[in-house]
C-alpha cells in the first residue's frame, strides 16, 4: 500500500488582492502627482521663455474648467438622483421615462449631445455657450449618475424597507430616512470616479469656444506656435486636478468606512 | 370580549400557488398565540398578512373594530397597531440603538426628540440593553440586535406584537436572551401572534399553538394538549421532528 502522503494546504490571504494601504514611501500616486507639480514648478524656472507666459495665460482656463465642472455635478447629481428614484418607481410611467432618458443619453456620445445643445437646439433657443456647455454635460452625466443611485439604493437590503414600513413610515420617509443615508454610503466612491472623468470631459467644452483650460491653451499655442510646451502644460495641469480629487475621493471612503455605519 | 385580532378564511395565494388556505383563527386580548408548521407551511406569510406587508386574496383579518383586509383600509394606521419583529432584525446599521427605536416616534407619531429619547432609553433598559444606548448595529450581537429590534416596535405603543421566527437567525446561546425578553413582554400582557418553533417559549409563555401545514390551519388547542395528544396525523408527524 502507498504511504499516505501528507499533504499542508499553505492558506494565504490572497495574494490576488493587492493591499490597500501601499506601505511603500513611493506609490504610484505620489510618483505622478509630485512628479507632475514639481515639473510645474520648476519649469518657469528652467525655461522662462515660454512656460511663464504660459503660466500667467492658463489659470483663467483653469477658472472655467472649474465651474463647468462644479456646475455640471451638483445639477448632475440631483438629476441623477430623480432619475434613479425614477427607474425604481412603481408608477410605470415615471419608471418608463427614467429609463429611455437613461438609454437615450448613453446611446448619444458627448460630443454630439454638445454640439446637438449648442447647434441644433441653438436653432430654436439660442442660449450662452456656458449654459449649453453646463446643460449638455448635466444631462449627460445625469443618466450615468442615475444608474449609480438606482443600483445604490437597490443594493440596500429589502428588509430595511420592510422594517421601515411595518413601523408606520410612508414609502417617501422609509426613503428618505432609512434607505437614502445608507445608499450614499454605497455610491460615494462610483460618484467621485464620475466626477473626476466629468472633470476630465469638462475639456470637450472648449469645442463650444467656452474659454475652459484646453481652450485657452489652443489660443496660446495658435498664437505663439509652442504646441509642445503650452500642451504640456495643459496635460500636467489635468494630470494633478485629477490626481488631487481621486485622493481626496479615497480619504473620503476610509473616513465613512471607519466610522462605521 | 371581542378579540383583539380576527381571521377569518383567509387566503394568500402567490400566482399560481396557494401560500395560505382558509385560515382562521383569532387572538384574544392579551393572548399569546403561536405558530408553529414546516416552512413553506404559509406560516410567515400570515402573519405579513396581519400588518399588510402582505395583501389577502379572500377573507377577512381584523384587528378590533378595523379590517386590516379592506383594500381601503389605512394601512400606516395598521402598522402602528401591529409591532413586527423579523427574522433578521432589521435594524437600521446608519443609526445607533436609541436612533433605531427613536426614529419612528419621531416622524410618524411626531414626537419631540426628548420626549421619543426618554421613550428609547426606558424601551432599551425594559430588554436589558441600558448600556448600549449608542452603540450602532454591528456592535451588537445577534441576541442583542434582536432586542433592540422588539424595543423598536415596542416604541410605536402597538396593540399587537408580530414575531416572525424571531430566533432562526441567532445562535443558540444567544436564543433564551431574546425569548426571556418575549416571556416578560407576554407576562405584561401584551398581545402576541409568534411564528416560531421554540418549544421553551411555547411552555413558558403560550396561551394556544396553531399547527399549519400546506397553508391550512391543521389543529390547534392549548400547548399541552396539542404537544401532548395532537389529533391529527400530520401533527403527529411534524411534531416527532421538533420535539
Amino acid at each position: 500500500m502507498a504511504e499516505v502522503k501528507k499533504t499542508r494546504i499553505e492558506v494565504s490571504d490572497g495574494a490576488l488582492i493587492p493591499e490597500r494601504e501601499e506601505k511603500a514611501t513611493f506609490t504610484a500616486w505620489r510618483i505622478s502627482f509630485f512628479g507632475a507639480l514639481a515639473l510645474l514648478i520648476l519649469l518657469p524656472f528652467i525655461s522662462p521663455q515660454p512656460y511663464r507666459q504660459i503660466m500667467v495665460f492658463l489659470p483663467d482656463g483653469i477658472l472655467a474648467t472649474f465651474e463647468v465642472t462644479v456646475l455640471s455635478i451638483i445639477f448632475a447629481l440631483i438629476l441623477g438622483l430623480f432619475t434613479g428614484l425614477g427607474r425604481i418607481s412603481r408608477v410605470k410611467i415615471i419608471s418608463r421615462i427614467a429609463t429611455i432618458y437613461v438609454e437615450v443619453v448613453r446611446g448619444i456620445p458627448l460630443l454630439v449631445q454638445l454640439f446637438y445643445i449648442y447647434y441644433a437646439l441653438g436653432k430654436i433657443v439660442q442660449v450662452p455657450r456656458m449654459v449649453a456647455a453646463v446643460t449638455a454635460m448635466t444631462v449627460c452625466y445625469g443618466a450615468y449618475l442615475g444608474e449609480i443611485f438606482r443600483a445604490g439604493i437597490q443594493a440596500v437590503p429589502k428588509g430595511q424597507m420592510e422594517a421601515a414600513l411595518a413601523l408606520g413610515m410612508s414609502r417617501w420617509q422609509a426613503m428618505r430616512r432609512i434607505i437614502l443615508p445608507q445608499t450614499i454610503k454605497i455610491v460615494l466612491p462610483p460618484v467621485g470616479n464620475e466626477f473626476i472623468a466629468l472633470l476630465k470631459d469638462s475639456s470637450l467644452v472648449s469645442i463650444l469656444a467656452v474659454a475652459d483650460l484646453l481652450r485657452r491653451g489652443r489660443e496660446y499655442a495658435s498664437k505663439t506656435f509652442y504646441y509642445f510646451e503650452t500642451y504640456t502644460v495643459v496635460a500636467l495641469v489635468y494630470l494633478v486636478l485629477t490626481l488631487f480629487f481621486s485622493k481626496l475621493v479615497s480619504l473620503m471612503e476610509e473616513r465613512l468606512r471607519r466610522r462605521g455605519p | 370580549m371581542a378579540p383583539k385580532v380576527r381571521i377569518v378564511n383567509a387566503s394568500k395565494n402567490f400566482g399560481k400557488v396557494l401560500a395560505v388556505r382558509n385560515a382562521s383563527f383569532d387572538v384574544q386580548q392579551g393572548e399569546v398565540v403561536l405558530v408553529i408548521g414546516p416552512s413553506g407551511s404559509g406560516k410567515s406569510t400570515l402573519l405579513r398578512c396581519v400588518n399588510r406587508l402582505e395583501h389577502l386574496n379572500g377573507g377577512e383579518i381584523w384587528i378590533d373594530e378595523e379590517l386590516v383586509s379592506d383594500p381601503r383600509a389605512d394601512v400606516r394606521h395598521i402598522r402602528e397597531e401591529a409591532g413586527m419583529v423579523f427574522q433578521s432584525f432589521n435594524l437600521f446599521p446608519h443609526l445607533s440603538a436609541l436612533g433605531n427605536i427613536t426614529i419612528a416616534p419621531r416622524i410618524v407619531k411626531k414626537m419631540s426628540r426628548e420626549e421619543a429619547e426618554v421613550v428609547g432609553k426606558r424601551l432599551l433598559e425594559r430588554v436589558g440593553l441600558a448600556d448600549k444606548v449608542h452603540a450602532y448595529p454591528d456592535q451588537l450581537s445577534g441576541g442583542q440586535q434582536q432586542r433592540v429590534a422588539i424595543a423598536r416596535a415596542l416604541a410605536m405603543n402597538p396593540k399587537v406584537m408580530l414575531f416572525d421566527e424571531p430566533t432562526s437567525a441567532l445562535d443558540p446561546e444567544m436564543i433564551k436572551e431574546v425569548l426571556d425578553v418575549m416571556v416578560q413582554l407576554a407576562k405584561d400582557g401584551m398581545t402576541m401572534l409568534v411564528v416560531s418553533h421554540e418549544m421553551g417559549f411555547a411552555r413558558a409563555a403560550a396561551h394556544k399553538v396553531i399547527f399549519m401545514d400546506n397553508g391550512e390551519v391543521i389543529e390547534s388547542g392549548p400547548p399541552e394538549q396539542l404537544f401532548a395528544n395532537p389529533k391529527e396525523e400530520r401533527t403527529k408527524r411534524f411534531l416527532k421532528h421538533i420535539l
